[in-house]
């Protein structure tokens, strides 16, 4: 129970400073509590390249950049910046910042915090490689050189949360918590030392976290909360129940169907919204047969009409209003409009048409149909196995028959990705790009496969297409915004125009909170107690 | 006697062995853990190594041999999810699954016996067959429903009792209790009563059967012959003397309850070993579903052997064949 210890000697330290300023604190202390279905696993922010972690994570520890409440990027430990040539960034480290254990933040900790992001064992080694070399000029100025010329390092650094260089080598923390053995990791797995406005003060793992507010912040929030304090909740009705009995001011995800109950009880509401997320379908355009389907001989999907058709045939807006409540914002186009080169233009949906996919499909030689099984997560997106099983019913309408073969996700990605050889021929997926850019989506759904470039592994069907290829090189580089939305707007356009790629909808997001707190629900599903205000 | 021990000590062994490999084998169809340990972005080389570095490219023959050879010295390896050893997190656990078991078991005793007398006693009366048609609610209602509908009733519409989790913690040395503070009885309640529910019915009918055996019985007559009241007939000498198989069955379903806690501990998020189980399941966290399966063998395991070594004791039959 070392860890524990230092915890509360931690506590302790702090009360007695508390004590020394010459009792109470002038803040009133006010608690913020809160449920997650899940629970932090680390506390290492090297440890995993995960949303939920690293976005609480994001209230101890902060990136030189960051996202406000409507996910724009602001500054956070870098001042400002600037690009002296197309791979060169200069950065000004903003000065007087603190850790919570009183350290001083300089340029060693950001070279350190990279370098130990690139170590074996962190999750945050691709992020890292984006990044070539980093020259101090001075205590509160570095040099960044990129691998090549990257327009989007800025957002990549809101992830790569810097660390004390001094606490990390006092404590045997130099490299990344690794997930197969070696103790050298894991004081930072169970401790922590950012210059975010909240510590961590009490972790019990899956039973409890406590942050409370550190007052050394060099910032100025929003929030007038002290103490925040997490429990996971996994069963959902569990985690409902809780919110409803008064005990906690914020729990989710809330499921879709509660939202009236939440609506009908006093003193909570849901608070809901359209998250950065896509959900849609993707089909296996590269095998010459499909592994699971009753057409033999030929691949069905590699023939536009039949993608064509499958799009006439989905009726996006019956998903949204029978299986998501009408909660969900029907897509067109494979980015969400939160995402960096959206474009509202190019979002229609295709038009849901039986008549047309029938023609179609006759006209490609099924005229009876075919059938087709369809792999299909069941707890991870929001109504998941049942979007499945409304598509399968739509498409049964123009004589494909497709079985929905609906899994836990963690059966479901051991099948689907890349190293098990993408066994599927029509699956179920849902995609935020982390860097809240457009090539993200690019460079990983849109591209042909190619092991070696690492691009296009998530595009499980193998959707290719060379001018896609050529543009997300393009995008890539391309540091001028206008030239750069032309070109995404032109890859999006051929893939809608080649039906690569079924769009389904941005699912919502689902919270339910008390009346009287505010919170920004931000459309990357993170809570950011910067933005919490409790009555 | 002590030929008798080393054969079931054996056959334990042989027990658990068997167990472990049954539930190895499984693990390979539980799906593939290195998609829940890295991120979305993370690169084809590393998810290979890491999957090498775990030895999942090994046989599971070798695989086993492995598991094997640590277990015997007490080593489950680290978390694949939290990145701690497996033995501290069993025993970060282990108190909260067993002081719920205990309570749930003091509440199964507590209300099994005396309904079950009751029972046996004022047959087809109208609150005799009242308590015996309630109690099938505790054996026909699926426990996720019954723990749902209690923290309904008594957390969110009375708002008596907290709805989930364990509070009140306070540590007396590694042992973690929340037996010394209101908070932690007036959590341990709603989860205590659920798992109970179906031991309560299981005892209260197996105490009405013996005891309507045991009125039936000559002694019983002769006591009421020599004029006994009839309470210390009742509780003097027919329900000592239906005692005996209502022991054995309560001690082997501690093993059971332990085993069953899985969804009473889901349900209320109690930080015990059957939460820890389910996470791990969800997780693909092979270190601690392997520990966790061997754990709750063991369990069984050694209390069959303690049942097992106390019939040897308390029947002079098996004494004299030589416990064959």
């Amino acid at each position: 129970m070392q860890y524990r210890k230092s915890l509360l000697a931690a506590a302790a330290v702090a009360g007695v400073a508390f004590a020394g300023l010459g009792g109470a604190p002038s803040v009133e202390a006010k608690t913020f509590k809160y449920a997650f279905q899940g629970s932090l696993s680390t506390l290492d922010p090297h440890g995993l390249n995960e949303t939920f972690l690293l976005g609480t994570l994001g209230n101890v520890y902060e990136g030189l950049t960051a996202y406000d409440a409507d996910l724009q990027l602001v500054p956070a430990l870098a001042e400002s910046w600037e690009v002296t040539a197309p791979d060169t960034w200069v950065f000004n480290l903003r000065k007087g910042v603190k850790f919570h254990g009183g350290q001083d933040f300089t340029a060693d900790d950001v070279i350190f915090s990279w370098q130990r992001a690139g170590s074996d064992g962190s999750d945050q080694k691709v992020r890292a490689s984006l990044i070539s070399d980093i020259r101090k000029i001075d205590d509160h100025t570095i040099e960044v050189k990129t691998a090549a010329p990257n327009p989007l390092l800025t957002q990549e650094m809101v992830q790569l949360l810097i660390m004390d260089k001094e606490w990390s080598e006092a404590n045997g923390t130099v490299t990344a918590t690794s997930v197969s053995g070696g103790e050298e990791g894991n004081f930072a797995n169970l401790n922590t030392n950012g210059t975010g406005p909240f510590m961590v003060t009490e972790n019990t793992q899956d039973v409890r976290t406590v942050f409370q507010r550190f007052d050394g912040y060099w910032g100025t929030t929003d929030t007038n909360v002290t103490e925040v304090v997490l429990t996971p909740i996994a069963q959902d009705a569990t985690r409902v129940a809780a919110l409803l009995s008064g005990e906690l001011d914020l729990v989710y995800p809330v499921p879709v169907q509660d939202w009236n109950r939440l609506e009908g009880a006093a003193g909570v509401q849901p608070l809901t919204g359209p998250e950065a997320r896509t959900i849609f379908l993707g089909m296996d355009q590269s095998r010459d047969e499909l592994l699971y389907s009753s057409v033999k001989g030929v691949n069905p999907f590699k023939d536009q009409r039949v993608r064509a058709a499958f799009a006439h045939a989905l009726d996006l807006n019956a998903i949204r209003d029978r299986v998501m409540r009408g909660a969900a914002t029907p897509t067109g186009v494979m980015v969400a409009p939160q995402i960096n080169g959206f474009n509202e233009d190019l979002n229609t949906p295709y038009e849901y048409n039986p008549e047309k996919s029938k023609a179609l499909l006759a006209e490609a030689g099924y005229p009876d149909g075919f059938e087709v099984t369809i792999d299909c997560p069941n707890d991870r997106y929001v109504n998941d196995e049942r979007i499945c099983q409304a598509a399968a019913s739509m498409l049964a309408k123009v004589g494909v028959k497709v079985e929905v073969f609906a899994q836990p996700k963690s059966k479901y990605f051991a099948k689907v990705l890349q190293q098990n050889g993408y066994d599927t021929s029509f699956y179920l997926l849902g995609w935020t790009p982390g860097s809240i850019d457009s090539h993200n989506v690019l460079a990983n759904l849109l591209s042909c496969q190619n092991v070696e470039k690492k691009i296009g592994l998530f595009n499980l069907g193998n959707y290719c297409n060379a001018r896609v290829d050529e543009i997300t090189a393009l995008v890539e580089k391309e540091t001028d915004p206008a030239k750069r939305q032309a070109l995404i707007d032109e890859a999006f356009r051929i893939v809608q125009e080649e039906v690569g790629y079924l769009p389904i909808h941005q699912q919502p997001l689902s919270w339910g909170v008390r009346d009287g707190v505010t919170v920004a629900q931000r459309a990357d599903n993170v809570l950011d107690f910067r933005n919490v205000v409790v009555p | 006697m002590l030929s008798f021990i080393a054969r079931r000590v054996l056959q334990a062994f042989v027990v658990m062995a068997v167990v472990s490999l049954v539930s190895f084998s499984l693990f390979n169809f539980v799906g593939d853990p290195v998609n829940n340990m890295v991120g979305q972005e993370a690169s084809r080389e590393d998810r290979l190594q890491i999957r090498e570095e775990l030895g999942l490219n090994d046989p599971i023959v070798i695989q086993f041999a492995r598991f094997l050879g640590n277990a015997v010295q007490g080593e489950f390896g680290l978390s694949y999810r939290i990145r701690r050893p497996v033995s501290e997190l069993i025993a970060e656990r282990i108190p909260a699954t067993l002081e719920l078991v205990f309570v749930s078991a003091l509440v199964a005793l507590g209300l099994g016996i005396p309904f079950g007398v009751y029972t046996g006693i004022k047959r087809g009366t109208f609150a005799s067959s009242t308590v015996l048609t309630v109690s099938l609610v505790g054996v026909s209602l699926p426990t996720f429903i019954i723990g749902i509908g209690l923290i309904y009733l008594f957390a969110v519409y009375l708002g008596w009792l907290p709805s989930s989790g364990r509070r009140g913690v306070e540590e007396i040395g590694w042992w973690r209790t929340s037996f010394l503070s209101i908070d932690g009885w007036r959590s341990i309640i709603l989860p205590a009563l659920t798992l109970s529910l179906f031991q309560v019915t299981m005892i209260l009918r197996l105490v009405r059967a013996e005891m309507l055996e045991v009125m039936r019985t000559d002694y019983i007559k002769f006591a009421r012959a020599r004029g006994l009241s009839e309470q210390k007939i009742n509780y003097g000498v027919a329900l000592r003397n239906t005692l005996v198989p209502v022991i054995t069955i309560v001690g082997l379903n501690v093993g059971g309850l332990i085993a069953f806690s899985v969804i009473t501990e889901t349900v209320f998020q109690w930080p015990g070993t059957g939460l820890m189980f389910i996470q791990a399941v969800d997780f693909v966290d092979i270190p601690i579903m392997a520990a966790y399966l061997c754990f709750v063998a063991l369990i069984f395991v050694l209390i069959n052997l303690v049942v097992d070594i106390l019939y040897f004791v308390i029947d002079p039959r098996l004494r004299l064949s030589g416990g064959r």
